[in-house]
Order: structure tokens, then sequence, then C-alpha cells
């Protein structure tokens, strides 16, 4: 069983005592146990089944790397799925479940597959469920999603907060073990700004757990002091629990920080995504232990010798009381020291190597421990524990020797730099025949804007495996890397003793002839249950590129992304294809290092500011009075004010009624107003409208058409010329930004010598719509400019005060009804329409939203850019050719008009459509005629632009798109609703409501 | 006549900075020849205030100039100077090709105070605030909307952006100052 030990625990606290679950069942550890060295302390090795056979899973390694510790944590809306019990810290009252698992961790149904699995090869999706189609919808796919998947998701808003935060330094390094501190001290007074970041909670990396000596004293104490000497260092910055997380282009990196997920409940962000800015990134994230393949080899107990050893080390608790350790190297002797020192029992150390290792395999036969060289193992006994293993010969088909009891295996085969970083952007790898792994090419690094290396990479993750290597190699790249952020580096002198190490052996299966029998039992991907003869499967099958093999086995595709099973599959693979692993290659390294959370990469953005929502300066006050909400852009306009007990529909024609009636205000505030200015402004506008704008008259108004190049209609709005050499453009509301950069990237980059100037004063003012026969009498009542007929005629515009505000009011009409707008200062935007309500009480004003706007046009017969346009409309299909000018010689769409295509007399054009029946025709819908397409469709020849009914006319209107529809007045079209039947309706004239236009020029 | 009132009408909230409602301010956008001589006189008669250099900003909320690019420059002055100071400027630069437009309604501005400001910007605009020297203007990008930033001594921030997302502004920068999400 797994425990804790009387002593040790080097990152423990044992003064502090923490209570937590698991399953429902209380355990206890100490401040500074991760959740993994909690759970062995309380003897739970199992914590999970895998994704495809449900085997029982227990923990593997002690960091990032694991793959089989995914738990659901918290509840509510503090629930998280899928955290790593290797990097969850501990904290007093965490709850955490397994997952996967029907209905309990220790007994799974779905285990069954496990009996299975023959039936349950590589492949097997795509093969079993190809045919027949519809089952994959209604049979297979429900199954599948039931028995397979990790972690749940969470069902309520997520109750923490998060954030980010933006860091420009000159050198990020990356990684605080010890060649991370080394090459950090190379940065001491360099005048650098310097970031250190660690993954973990503590500084130090695995030297202080390997018993490592540095400069002559424990790893521990130079640990300490050095960082004591970096955080004393003004231009240094040291962080701990912050990830790398990924590299990219321009020295550009997400950092993953952890605040308060270890201290809940102390109103901390829960982690803070680093958005940094890098002038060079120097990566020291070490090495990844890899497993060995033997059959067996995902019992629970089976675990790397590393994390072993960490666990003892670090947090005082032992995997097992007898560990047996296979191994291909010489580090994994390590462990079965430390694990005897601890006073358990270590019955023997099973080395692939016929010659056995170096110092360290002397010192395990001195501390009697029993050392078998050449040998491997053939089986490992036990179903939800190691109970033993068998052994073999190494060299052999695996045909069992000797049984030896015991409950930890710890295996190593080797390890593999962590490239991931340096591979993000590009870096490209080496492959190290005397190690066996794969490590940067410093030919091929990820290059900058200049054709620079932006990366650097120091320690073991550059393939410096011995400590003695690693100071060596990290003093150097520490000052390389100041050097090329451009700073001066200092001197780094620092000494460890190099050791006699034996060669490692590459060991990709054990036995090394292993039979099909055991290759089936031969976990690469414990996650996603993928073995040894799986990824041969495949290769038989003919995948021969590693990534098709990834995807087909669903190898390394699990949440550890392949941390563990990357360079065993691919060797595997390129055995089984009979060619050397750098041919090979490896499947691409892709950001984040390990995943990070949502909440993290949303930052701030939730809640109410998910968006930004643009207001208007009468926002308060709509909300205030029933505005049903619409979205705009970023605007919200009022769509309708709703009166208690109202329905959407019936405020709409209450308010288009009340303003063709009496007076209805609107809050126009969101259309753009732009200024454009200069002596060259009244050619600029004749080349963006279709019409002409120079020959305005100082104090008029005129309605313009703005197209794209390709002649397509783009936005609309009146112009109002304020002096002889300043236009005022309105556009659309959404359109005002666009229509702003549109004039802008014309005047900058085509006209350029054109003298014009352009500003976005859309939110100076607030713009308010005073419609409707009374409008001119509220106006008057509250006193100020003259609005009269005579001093303000219809397309005039006036300035002046308006009840004592200042105030410019535009004679122009989009309801056919008499009309004002009139624009304030936007800070003076309430007070003024809080005036007009009060003074137009008596003539029955009431506010109106976009959807009354809408159909008043529509009954006018009036386009509405986004209903009419859809980016594949122009003008003369919409029957304004009188806003189109012939005297221009030029004008931006000009061309595109008149292209084969544009002119083309069966092009649909704009009609009025009256429903047969009086009812509503449904937006969108489309005539049909007779016959059908070359793919079986139904001929169309109109589709409905806008539709709505009408309160005035009391009946249903439409505009539509009609293939030679102005000549067609009167006919009928058919237009089929999805329910099967079919409206009918009449073309028309598309202006149903006062043709002569007399009402808005009274 | 009515009051004028600014989007957050004098909002403010304490956090580990505090963030301000700056309340009503003047603000005329110039387009122009910034080198030119009429211009820099027109400009000086209603701020007080040189030509800034490029990112510059000379002077204040109460009277500055700052440079927001190579052909714009924005007026800062008290609100209700604005008007008249803007068409003295447009009589000033009658004979210049230059556009001169108040846009005091237009925007929102806010004063951030605290030893931490710096800390607060650097969670919401990318721009390297850290080494933003005082008196320079950044113009930026705040979270998902246009802004501008400087600073006039390191414990006092000020920023202006548009009206309409003067609300969305104020949440972001209370929530970033609250207590417990101290960077360093």
């Amino acid at each position: 069983m797994s425990t804790r030990l009387a002593n040790g625990g080097r990152l423990v606290n044992r003064d502090r005592a923490v209570s937590f679950s698991f399953n429902g069942k209380q355990m206890r550890g100490f401040e500074g146990d991760t959740l993994a060295s909690a759970l062995l302390a309380g003897d739970q090795m199992l914590v999970g089944r895998s994704f495809k056979y449900h085997r029982p899973r227990g923990i593997v390694a002690s960091g990032a790397e694991e793959p089989n510790g995914l738990v659901n944590l918290g509840s509510g809306d503090m629930f998280e799925p899928n955290a790593r019990v290797t990097t969850t810290e501990v904290f007093d009252g965490l709850q955490a479940g397994s997952q996967n698992h029907w209905p309990s961790l220790e007994f799974d149904v779905g285990a069954v597959n496990a009996k299975l699995s023959r039936f349950l090869p590589a492949g097997f999706y795509y093969k079993m469920f190809i045919h027949p189609r519809p089952l994959w919808k209604h049979v297979y796919e429900p199954f599948i999603r039931q028995s397979a998947g990790l972690g749940k998701a969470p069902k309520d808003r997520d109750g923490e907060r998060y954030e980010h935060f933006y860091a420009h330094v000159d050198l990020l390094i990356i990684g605080g073990g010890i060649a991370g501190l080394v090459a950090a001290k190379a940065a001491i007074g360099s005048g650098l700004r310097v970031l250190v970041v660690e993954q973990t909670a503590a500084w130090g990396g695995r030297a202080p757990v390997d018993g490592a000596e540095i400069d002559g004293m424990p790893a521990d104490q130079w640990v300490a002091q050095t960082v004591a000497e970096l955080d004393a260092a003004e231009n240094i910055e040291m962080r701990t629990r912050l990830m790398g997380a990924g590299v990219y282009d321009h020295g550009y990196v997400l950092g993953y920080e952890r605040i308060g997920d270890h201290q809940p409940g102390a109103s901390l962000p829960k982690h803070r995504l680093w958005r940094i800015r890098a002038g060079h990134v120097l990566t020291a994230t070490g090495a990844i232990e890899r497993p060995l393949s033997f059959a067996g080899n995902d019992v629970p107990g089976v675990m790397l010798a590393s994390a072993v050893r960490d666990y003892a080390v670090n947090f005082g608790v032992s995997a097992g009381d007898r560990t047996v350790v296979v191994t291909n190297n010489d580090d994994a002797y390590r462990t079965a020291l430390v694990m005897k020192e601890a006073g358990l029992d270590v019955p023997a150390i099973i080395d692939a190597r016929d010659g056995g290792a170096g110092a360290l395999g002397a010192e395990a036969e001195a501390a009697g421990i029993r050392v078998l060289k050449g040998k491997g193992i053939a089986k490992v006994k036990g179903g939800k524990r190691v109970t033993g293993v068998a052994t073999c010969a190494m060299a052999g088909e695996g045909t069992p020797q000797e049984e030896i009891a015991c409950d930890v295996v710890a295996m190593s085969g080797g390890w593999s730099p962590v490239v991931h970083l340096w591979s993000h952007c590009g870096g490209k790898l080496l492959w190290d025949e005397h190690h066996a792994f794969f490590r940067p090419d410093p030919e091929r690094a990820p290059t900058g804007a200049a054709g620079e290396a932006f990366v650097s990479v120091a320690g073991s993750a550059n393939g410096a495996m011995a400590l003695a290597n690693v100071v060596v190699d990290a003093a150097a790249q520490g000052v390389a890397a100041v050097k090329a952020a451009g700073g001066k580096a200092a001197k780094v002198a620092v000494k460890a003793e190099a050791e006699d190490m034996a060669a490692m052996a590459p060991v990709w299966m054990m036995p090394q002839g292993a039979k099909y029998e055991l290759r089936t039992k031969m976990w690469l991907d414990y996650q996603n249950d993928v073995k040894v003869s799986d990824v041969q499967l495949a290769a038989q099958e003919g995948f021969e590129s590693v990534e098709h093999t990834k995807r087909y086995t669903t190898l390394g595709m699990a949440t550890d992304q392949g941390k563990l099973s990357n360079i065993n599959g691919l060797a595997i693979l390129s055995d089984a294809l009979n060619q050397p692993i750098p041919q090979t290659g490896t499947t691409t390294f892709r950001p984040p290092y390990t995943p990070i959370s949502m909440g993290a990469i949303a930052g701030e953005a939730r809640d109410t500011i998910f968006q930004p929502l643009r207001k208007t300066p009468m926002h308060e006050w709509h909300d205030a009075h029933g505005a049903h909400w619409e979205p705009v852009g970023h605007w919200r306009r009022a769509y309708c004010f709703q009166q208690p007990g109202e329905s959407v529909e019936d405020a709409v024609q209450r308010e288009v009624k009340n303003t063709r009636e009496k007076l209805g205000l609107l809050d126009a505030s969101t259309l753009g107003k732009l200024i454009v200015k200069g002596p060259d402004a009244g050619k600029f506008l004749d080349m963006l409208y279709t019409n002409m704008m120079s020959t305005l008259k100082v104090g008029r108004c005129r309605y313009g058409l703005m197209c794209s190049e390709n002649g397509f209609l783009m936005d609309d709005g009146v112009v109002a010329r304020l002096s002889e050499d300043t236009f005022l453009c309105h556009t659309t509301s959404g359109g005002a930004d666009h229509i702003h950069a549109h004039m802008e990237e014309w005047l900058q980059t085509e006209w350029w010598d054109w003298k014009v100037w352009v500003v976005n004063a859309t939110e100076q003012y607030a713009q308010v719509a005073v419609v409707g026969p009374k409008a001119r009498k509220v106006l008057q009542k509250l006193g100020g400019l003259d609005v009269s007929r005579d001093a303000l005629p219809f397309m005039g515009w006036a300035e002046g005060e308006i009840a004592g505000i200042p105030a410019r009011a535009f004679r122009i009409s989009f309801s056919g009804e008499l009309s004002y707008e009139i624009a304030v200062p936007a800070n003076y935007g309430q007070a003024f329409w809080d005036k007009l309500i009060e003074a137009g009480e008596e003539f029955g004003v009431m506010p109106y939203g976009t959807e009354a706007l809408h159909i008043m046009r529509a009954e006018k017969g009036f386009i509405m850019i986004g209903d009419e346009t859809d980016g594949t409309v122009i003008p003369q299909d919409l029957e304004l050719n009188w806003a189109i000018s012939k005297k221009k010689e030029d004008f931006i769409g000009k061309r595109g008009q008149e292209r084969v295509h544009m002119t083309d007399p069966d092009r649909w054009k704009l009609v009025g459509l009256k429903t047969v029946d009086g009812s509503v025709l449904p937006d969108g819908a489309y005539a049909v005629s007779e016959g059908s397409n070359a793919n079986g469709q139904r001929n169309v020849i109109g589709r409905v632009t806008s539709t709505y009914h009408s309160p005035t006319l009391d009946r249903g209107i439409a505009m539509g798109l009609v293939k030679h529809g102005p000549d067609r007045m009167g006919e009928r079209l058919e237009f089929p609703k999805v329910d099967g039947t079919s409206v009918h309706a009449e073309i028309c004239d598309p202006v149903f409501f006062d043709r002569e236009g007399e009402k808005q020029d009274v | 006549m009515s009051e004028a009132v600014t989007a957050l009408n004098g909002a403010a909230s304490d956090g580990y900075v505090r963030v301000e409602d700056a309340g009503l301010c003047g603000m005329i956008s110039l387009r122009g020849d910034l080198s030119d001589a009429k211009v820099k006189k027109a400009c000086k008669d209603v701020s007080g205030q040189g030509m800034p250099a490029v990112r510059g900003i000379a002077g204040g909320l109460d009277g500055g100039i700052g440079w927001m690019s190579p052909d714009e420059a924005l007026i800062l002055l008290p609100y209700a100077e604005a008007p008249a100071a803007t068409a003295r400027m447009e009589i000033a630069l009658k004979t210049v090709h230059a556009l001169v437009v108040e846009v005091s309604d237009a925007r929102a501005v806010f004063t951030l105070r605290g030893e931490a400001v710096r800390e607060v910007l650097a969670k919401v605009t990318p721009a390297d605030i850290a080494t933003l020297p005082v008196g320079e203007l950044r113009r930026t990008r705040v979270a998902q909307v246009a802004g501008a930033v400087w600073l006039s001594d390191e414990t006092t921030a000020h920023l202006i952006c548009f009206r309409s997302v003067a609300d969305y502004m104020f949440e972001l920068l209370s929530r970033s100052a609250m207590p417990g999400s101290e960077v360093r």
C-alpha cells in the first residue's frame, strides 16, 4: 500500500494538516501536498478509468505529464473538470471526484470493453460505425458518448474571476529549475527587464530530489541562495505557479498563472493569463521521463521511477512497500536508493542493459539491492493494483523466468527533453542517437522579424542531461540569451561534479521480441488506451505518416497531448515501418503546453463586460421606460417601448399609429456623423457617393448612396452642407466606423494629395427624430430656433438653440411624416429628450423604436441597408437610378456597375408586394416559378427583403427583389412557406403610403 | 439652460486603485499640419500650451494639447470654454487647410489614482505601460475598445474613451482594480 512516511517531505508542512474528500471519502493531507501526493498518502492509488476500455488507472507521474489522474473538482459554480491531481495543490475542503466511471470507480460496467478489446482495435470507430449511415446519429454516437468521455461539462456559470496581464520584457526565462536559475544569473545587472517563471510552486526542479550538489552545497541550499540573489536583482522578476503555455510569433508568449486555485474563498482571481512580449525567450523546461512498454504497464502501481522518488522526497509519501525498479538507464537507480534509504523494500532493479549501471549501480549493490542485468519484465501481475512482476530475458520473446512480489513498479525508459515551447513557433528538432531523444536543433530556431533566433534552450530541455552538463550549458545559454536580448551578460560560474554514468540503451519494447499477446497489453497512451499492437496495426494498414497514425489510433490525442506516449509511439511506428526514428519524425507540438482554463482565456470579459455595449445618452431613460432592446452593432437600440401588459407586436403597431397621427420621438443618436472638410471635400464626396454632392447648397441636405468598388450598395444617408468647404455625412448606425475607415483609406492611399480632412463626430451629438403632424408644434413650444416651413423648409437644416440647448435641426424624413432630426451635444441629450417628452405631452408624444421606424420607412418604400441590400445588390436593382449621377465622370463603383452581369436585364429588381389575403409574407421567402434547376430545386424568381404588418394600411406589406419585377405590376407570385402551404402576393409599387410626399412637406 | 451631464455622472470606485469619472472636459479635435505656425498659434491661444512632440502631451485637462497622430491634435480645456474656443480656432485657421471640431461630448474621461495605476492599466492594455513616461500620450486598445492614456505623475493616470462605452470602461477598470487581484 502507499502511505505517508514517518519522515521526509521537503515541500510539505507537517504542522498544517488539511482535509479533503475524494469520491465522498474524507482524506487528510498536509499543506504543500499535491492532490496526487495526498491521495497516495491515503493509499488511494486508483484514480480513474481509461477512455476506451475503462481500465483501472493509477497515478503514473508527479507533474504536468500525468495522463491518468484527472478529476472533477468542486461543485456548483466552482466546479472544474479534468483537473490534474499532480498539479493541483491540496487545500482544506477540496472536493475531488474521479471521472469516466459508472457506476463507481471500484466497479465499472464499462470495463467489459476491456474484455472486448480484441474487437476494439485501432481505427475501430472508423471501421465499425461507417455503415449504415443513419445509425451513426441515432445509435452509435449516443452510445459512444455515454461510454467514452472524461470530465463532465460544468452546468453552472463559473463563479470564479479571471484576468489578463500584459507584460513586456527583454528576456523571458521559462522554467525555474537549475538550468533556468543558472541562466538567469547571467542577467543580473544586465540592464534588461527579465521575467523568470516556474510552473510549480517551488523553485529548483528535480535537482534537490536527486540529491545533487552544486557549488559544493546541497541543491536545496544552492536554490534558496540563488533565488534570493535573483530576487534581490532589481531588473529580474521571479514568479512561481506561472506556466509558459505557448510561444508565438514576434516574441509573444502566453503564461498561465494559478493564483486562487489553492486558496479558494480568498477572493483572488483564479487564474491570470499573462500576455508577454519578450525580446528573447529562453526555455529551461527540463525533461520528462519515458515509460517502458511491457505487458501490463498500465496496472495501477506502475509508475515513473522519477515520480516514485518525487513522492518520497518531496512529500514524504511512499508509493508502496515493495518497489521493483525497471530501467534502461542509470538515473532510475536513484529511486531504488531513495526507497531503500526510506526503509522500504526494493526486491530488485531490472536493468535491460547487459552491462548495468555505472557508479549508481555499485552503490545499489552496496546497499544490498539485487540488480538483474539484461532482463526485462514479461508481465505485471495484478488488476487494480500491482501484486508482482514476472521477469524475462530482454533479448527473448517474454518467457517468464521468475516472479517477484511487489506493489510498485518504478519504470524508466530514459528522458525526453521538453521541446514543446521551442517547437510551438517553428523550432526544429534533431534526433540525438546517443541519448535516444529529440532535442532542439540550434541551427533551426524559431526566428523573429529580422531572421534572428528568438528562442533558445538551456539545460535538460536542450539535451544536457547530467547535472554537470546542465550547469555548463545553462550558463552558456544564459549569457548568449542576455546578449541576444541586447544586454551585458554577467559572468556565470556554477559547478557540479560529473558522475560516472553508463550510457542508456534505447528500449522501445520489453522484451525486444515480445509476442503478440504481450504487445496487446503494452500501453503507450494510458488515457486513450493505445497499445503497441494498435500502432503496429496502423502501420500494417498503411498509415505511414506519424500525423495520420496519431489520428487513426488516437495516440497522444488525450488531454496530456502525448507527453508520455509520443516518443515511444513513434519509435514503435518507425520499427514497424522499418525506418529510422528521425525519418518518422514527431507530431506537431502545439500550444498550450498543458490545458489552460477557458476562464483565463476569457479574462475579465464576462457578464456585463463580456462585450462593450455602446449606450446613447438616453439609454437609461429607455431602459426605465420599457425598452425592448435590439443589438445594432455594439449599440443597443430600443426596438419598441412596451407599456405595462403590452406585447412587443402591439407596442410597435401603437408606436407607428401614434407617430403618423400625433407625435413620435426616435433616438437616432447612433447614426454616423462624419465631418468632411477641405477645398477638395466636394470633389471627394462626388467620388464617394453615386450622386452629385458638390452642387449641394449650404444649408441644404441631400440623400446619397455609397457603393463599394465593385458597385454594390454599401451605405446610405443624408449629407448636409455646413459651409462652403464643410459637409456633414450621416451614415447608417452600423456603418459609421466602417465608412470613416473607408474615407480615410481612400484619402491616405489613393487621393493622398487631395485636401480633405475627416473627423468622426458620431458621439458628439445626441440626435432625436421629432416626427409626426405635431412635430413643429412641440418644437415651437420649446422655443428658440425658427422651425417654420419658410425658415426651415424640407431638406434644409438650421442651427441655433432649442429650449436653451445648442441644436442643429435637419428637416429630413425617413417616415414620410413632418420630421425634424435634431442634434444636441451628447451631454445635453437626456435633458433635451426630457424637455420634448414634457412639452409633447399635450400633443400625445410617445417614443418609438427601430421596428416602428422600419415599418414607416417600408410604408414609404424607402430601402434599408442590410434588408434590401446584402452585398450583392446594386442601386439599379433598387430602382434608385435617380440617385446615380449621369453627369459625373467617375465615382466609386461606377465601373463595377457597368459590368455585364450588373447590366443584365434579368437582374432581380425592387417591387412592392401585397398579399392577396392581407397576411404578412414570411421574411426571406422565395417566389417560385415552374420547373426545377440542375440540382433538382424549384426554380425561383424573387425573394422578400422586408415584410411587415402595416398598421396604417392594416394589412401585410412587403418589398422584394423580383426578376423583371417592375415590368410585371399586378402579376401574382407564389411564395411557399415552411409549413407546406403557399402565400400569394401581387406585385405593386413599393410606395404604399403618401406617394406624393405631401405629409412630409408641410 | 439645462445642465450638461457626463455619461457616468461623477461615478467613482475604490479598489486598490481609485477610478473616477473626471467630469466635464472640453476637447477639440484638430486635423491639419501640426508644424504650421498658424496651427500652432491657434492651438496655443486656446490651450496655453505649445505643440507637443510625437506621442507627447503638453499640459493637462485644464489646458493642454495631445499629439494624436502626425496630422491630428487633441486640445484640452475647460468644458464651458470649448464652443467659443472652437469658433476662435476656426476663424484663426480660415486660410489654412485644417479641420476643427469640438468633441467634448463625444468622450468619457477617467482619472485613476494610486500607487498601482500602471499595474491596473497593464491588465487592460497591450501597450508597455510599465515604461510609459510621464507626459506621453498613448493611444491604444483598452480591452475591447479604443482609448488614450497618459500619466500626469507616477500615481495618477488619465484615460479617454468614447462616451458610448463609458459604462464598459468604468466596470472594466473597477474590476481590474479589485482588491485581491494585485499582481505584485
